[in-house]
């Protein structure tokens, strides 16, 4: 402990050091160039060792050897390092969830008994929510908003559609047109069905078919949807955005293909801890499934065949994956980084690791032509790494959000400088 | 009732671990003369003993290995040498008896056994049906009566998973429902069909306490009775320790009327038998060690001026997320730090949480970092929870190599569970809880490819047979193994 102070000394030195470079000029204005970095671009490229990277105008102007700075180019020195496309934070409560059991900041479910699919999580959304920046600092760059389903305690409940939600960036802007349907079946939904899961294809073909037949329904018959609801749930019918089906039973997902099919719907399995035992229907099918590499253990009796091995026996199947945890809490969607490495511990190759993270989400909920790929023209969205991203001791160093440097500062960082302030007083007396 | 009272007094005491460091004992220094036995001596496990029984086996020579010790020191191309169930020695180039199983080491990494001091394996096990879910008392806020071993199920699936993350040693703790949750209970990561075949021989039982919002939400804001403030919370602790601290004299004055003879002894009268005041009791006496949920520094600081009150020590507040503020304050009294790596934000008592939180406890002279986990996933990676540490120690400019981190998940936590002497180093003589890791165990990829407990392979990552499924598990179709 002799050495603390001489640390902490260095330390302060250092943190100027950092705040003075996280201070980088607009890349809007100033280019970037990102020199000798390992490149995953996650592109037809693929991974590209030595490689320079320019940032201009917000966008990625190129990719290759030997670049030239433009004058006034900020230039970083990634000594090999690699660079990844911004990461995805998964399905969840980014920007509308500040802090857990705390209903004043708490806006993800809608409890009033009714099937309401118009509802959405988005315009609840709250740029300013210092979750986000926590995450922007563990490199994540983008992240899917959904609402939650839930029983109602002593009052009026969910229902097993739990509403819509849409992609925001890290950066605290959204992307309304990358939205999606969030439904929620299987044995912890019984509740919000009555009672039983065979109720919830019940009630949702009911939903189609008020959307789908209004004519069949006579004067007084009980109907389900709203008007507006029909209205939103006509998109979801055409196919234009997912319907993503938090769903865990083997059983149950073969319900869900099936009644995708015969509906025509373009879905998503999210959950899916025995998915791995439908693994060829769902490649047959082509439906992408988000899971938690980190599901192993029976916690439902809809999970008995949850193992670590799920994300890799899936893309051995030659099925689509990307990762988000079960619990949708935004706080600490960082870790989904360790979680990939996990699922990479436990076979997954490490490239699809990583594309979990980055490409297959953005082509799952429709931002591939601005995120999960490095390609030229795209806007840039990355992260410089300490080492391997997918590795817990490494940290991301730099982040650009669509062609925004971001501030590597966040509310954690400033607690942190505070006391780091006041223990190094202490090592002093 | 009276002569079976009697004979519960004259019970010997345990092996309870001595009273830690650094507590303040003008408290002790009012009491009368100590008597012969502790008058808290029932509180012994003399019943719902340990039936754990460590197998035979041959020793078991590590050869070539990165070392931690546990002891803060790292040995490369070491031997770890064990036998007849303990560590025998540490070093290079040692001799093996003819009838040892070797390992070789070359590229592995070797540590002491992982002990996380919060789970509730068990008491809230897999699958979280409400028929199992047997972690919290919530019917009064003082349950100090109630022990987590009777709700413990050991067919939960999620011991073996802890295994497979190098899990030797755990505490079973009661939840945080109660300001006094009840007894905690030591197992060593053992498969049995009862508790009592895992439960650590000897060890000291915990009492969980809680701070926070949790008592207040579950009486105050559910139930609305007390306490619903954090000013009630405080007040309900002191009121208990004030009539343990009355429990407790009323014993002692009887013990020593038994131990006077003549009339005196004959018209002796115990204080009627309360389940709870034994648990406080023995909790002043320093025979029941106590572990605390506390998040918030200001609440931590609360809490060590009322042990002071009262004369007791706290051996480690859990989910210490604002232990970075205290850091300092904490280390002076000799307090241990139990802490996740990132969590944070998921109630208003977190929303202080920062990732360099164990290393700056770390940090502080005579800091004292546990990583823990209060998860049935988090228990399968504290090694991981660790290396995320280092990294962010790292980045703050706090420096901390693998043979001081190991320290967290390790020694410290043996400390606190009053232990040390026997598991938590790889020193001579200590249990031989050892695992041995395919690679530097602070790494995303890192998996456990032997654990012993007590000198005896429990799991071995090439022969998943070694450590048996739960019963919960066998023939269920859908089972990951039943394909294969």
């Amino acid at each position: 402990m002799r050495t603390l102070r001489c640390i902490l000394t260095a330390l302060a030195l250092q943190s100027g050091l950092v705040w003075q470079a996280t201070q980088a000029a607009d890349t809007r204005v100033r280019p970037v160039l990102i020199r000798d970095a390992t490149v995953h671009t996650l592109s037809s490229a693929g991974t590209l060792e030595h490689t320079d990277l320019l940032i201009k105008e917000g966008k990625i102007a190129d990719i290759g050897h030997g670049l030239d700075a433009p004058t006034g180019a900020e230039i970083i020195e990634a000594a090999g390092r690699p660079v990844t496309p911004g990461l995805f934070g998964g399905l969840g409560h980014l920007g509308i969830e500040e802090i857990g059991i705390e209903p004043t900041v708490d806006d993800y479910s809608l409890k009033v008994g009714a099937m309401r699919p118009e509802f959405d999580v988005s315009s609840a959304f709250n740029p300013d929510s210092v979750v986000l920046g926590v995450g922007r600092l563990g490199g994540m760059t983008f992240a899917m908003l959904a609402p939650s389903a839930e029983g109602g305690g002593k009052g009026a409940s969910g229902t097993i559609i739990a509403g819509q939600g849409s992609v925001a960036r890290l950066d605290g802007t959204l992307v309304p047109a990358a939205h999606a349907l969030f439904l929620d079946v299987g044995g912890d939904a019984a509740s919000l069905s009555g009672g039983s899961r065979a109720a919830q294809f019940m009630l949702l073909r009911q939903a189609f078919t008020e959307v789908r037949s209004p004519k069949s329904f006579l004067q007084g018959d009980i109907r389900v949807l709203t008007p507006g609801g029909r209205q939103v749930l006509q998109t979801y019918l055409d196919g234009s955005a997912p319907m993503v089906f938090d769903v865990d039973r083997a059983s149950d997902i073969r319900q869900v293909i099936a009644f995708a099919q015969r509906e025509k719907l373009r879905i998503v399995i999210k959950g899916g801890a025995e998915a791995w035992r439908v693994g060829s229907e769902l490649a047959a099918a082509k439906i992408p499934v988000v899971l938690n590499p980190l599901d192993d253990l029976p916690l439902s009796f809809d999970a008995v065949g949850a193992t670590l091995e799920n994300a890799a026996r899936l893309h051995e199947a030659g099925v689509k994956i990307a990762f988000s945890f079960d619990d949708p809490s935004p706080h600490n969607i960082r870790k989904l980084r360790q979680a990939a490495g996990i699922a990479v511990a436990h076979g997954l190759p490490w490239d699809a690791g990583l594309a979990a993270l980055t490409r297959n989400p953005a082509e799952i909920f429709g931002v591939g032509a601005t995120n999960g790929s490095l390609e030229r023209g795209h806007p840039a969205d990355l992260v410089l790494w300490s080492g391997d991203p997918l590795e817990v001791t490494t940290l991301a160093e730099r982040v650009f959000i669509q062609g925004q440097a971001q501030v590597m500062r966040s509310r954690q960082t400033e607690l942190r400088d505070r006391y780091l302030e006041k223990l190094r007083a202490n090592a002093a007396r | 009732m009276r002569k079976f009272f009697h004979l519960l007094l004259a019970v010997g005491i345990t092996g309870c671990a001595a009273q830690p460091d650094k507590v303040d004992h003008s408290e002790k220094a009012a009491k009368p003369a100590a008597p012969v036995a502790s008058p808290t001596a029932l509180t012994t496990q003399s019943f719902y003993a340990s039936t754990y029984k460590v197998p035979d086996g041959p020793p078991t020579l590590i050869r070539h290995a990165t070392v931690l010790t546990g002891t803060g020191t790292r040995l490369d191309g070491a031997d770890v040498l064990l036998v007849d169930g303990k560590i025998q020695a540490v070093g290079q180039g040692l001799q093996a008896p003819s009838n040892s199983k070797v390992v070789e080491g070359d590229g592995l990494w070797v540590t002491p056994g992982l002990i996380d001091i919060h789970s509730h394996l068990g008491v809230y096990p897999s699958p979280a049906v409400e028929a199992n879910s047997d972690g919290n008392e919530a019917t009064s806020p003082s349950t100090a009566n109630v022990w987590a071993e009777h709700s413990v199920w050991p067919q939960d699936p999620g011991f073996r998973t802890a295994l497979a993350g190098g899990i030797t040693t755990l505490q079973i703790l009661p939840g945080s429902a109660n300001l006094i949750g009840g007894r905690s209970v030591i197992l060593k990561n053992v498969p049995s069909v009862t508790y009592q075949g895992m439960k650590f021989p000897g060890a000291p039982q915990g009492l969980k306490m809680a701070c926070g919002e949790n008592p207040k939400r579950v009486y105050g804001a559910d139930k609305h009775q007390f306490p619903s403030t954090r000013m009630g919370n405080v007040a309900g602790y002191r009121a208990q320790w004030a009539e343990a601290r009355d429990y407790l004299r009323d014993l002692q004055e009887y013990q020593q009327k038994i131990a006077a003879g003549g009339k005196d002894a004959k018209d002796a009268k115990p204080p009627k038998r309360d389940l709870r005041l034994d648990t406080l009791a023995a909790a002043l006496q320093g025979e029941i060690l106590i572990h605390m949920h506390c998040y918030r520094a200001d609440e931590m600081a609360t809490v060590l001026d009322m042990s002071k009150e009262f004369g007791y020590h706290v051996v480690a507040f859990h989910h210490a997320v604002e232990a970075y503020k205290v850091a300092n304050l904490l280390a002076e009294n000799g307090v241990c730090a139990a802490m996740w790596a990132d969590w944070w934000g998921f109630k208003m008592e977190a929303y202080d949480g920062i990732p360099e939180n164990i290393a700056m406890v770390d940090a502080a002279p005579g800091g004292c970092a546990i990583v823990h986990s209060d998860s049935e996933e988090g228990i399968q990676r504290l090694n991981q929870e660790a290396a995320k540490a280092i990294a962010y120690g790292a980045r703050s400019g706090l420096n901390i190599p693998p043979e001081r981190a190991i320290r967290w998940l390790t020694s410290n936590p043996a400390k606190t569970l009053g232990l040390a002497d026997r598991t938590g180093t790889l020193e001579p003589g200590k249990m031989a809880d050892v695992v041995v890791w395919n690679r530097n165990p602070f790494s995303v990829y890192a998996r456990a490819n032997l654990v012993f407990i007590d000198g005896v392979v429990r799991y071995d990552r090439k022969d998943p047979g070694v450590a048996p499924e739960s019963d919960f598990l066998m023939g269920q179709p859908a089972a990951p193994g039943a394909d294969r």
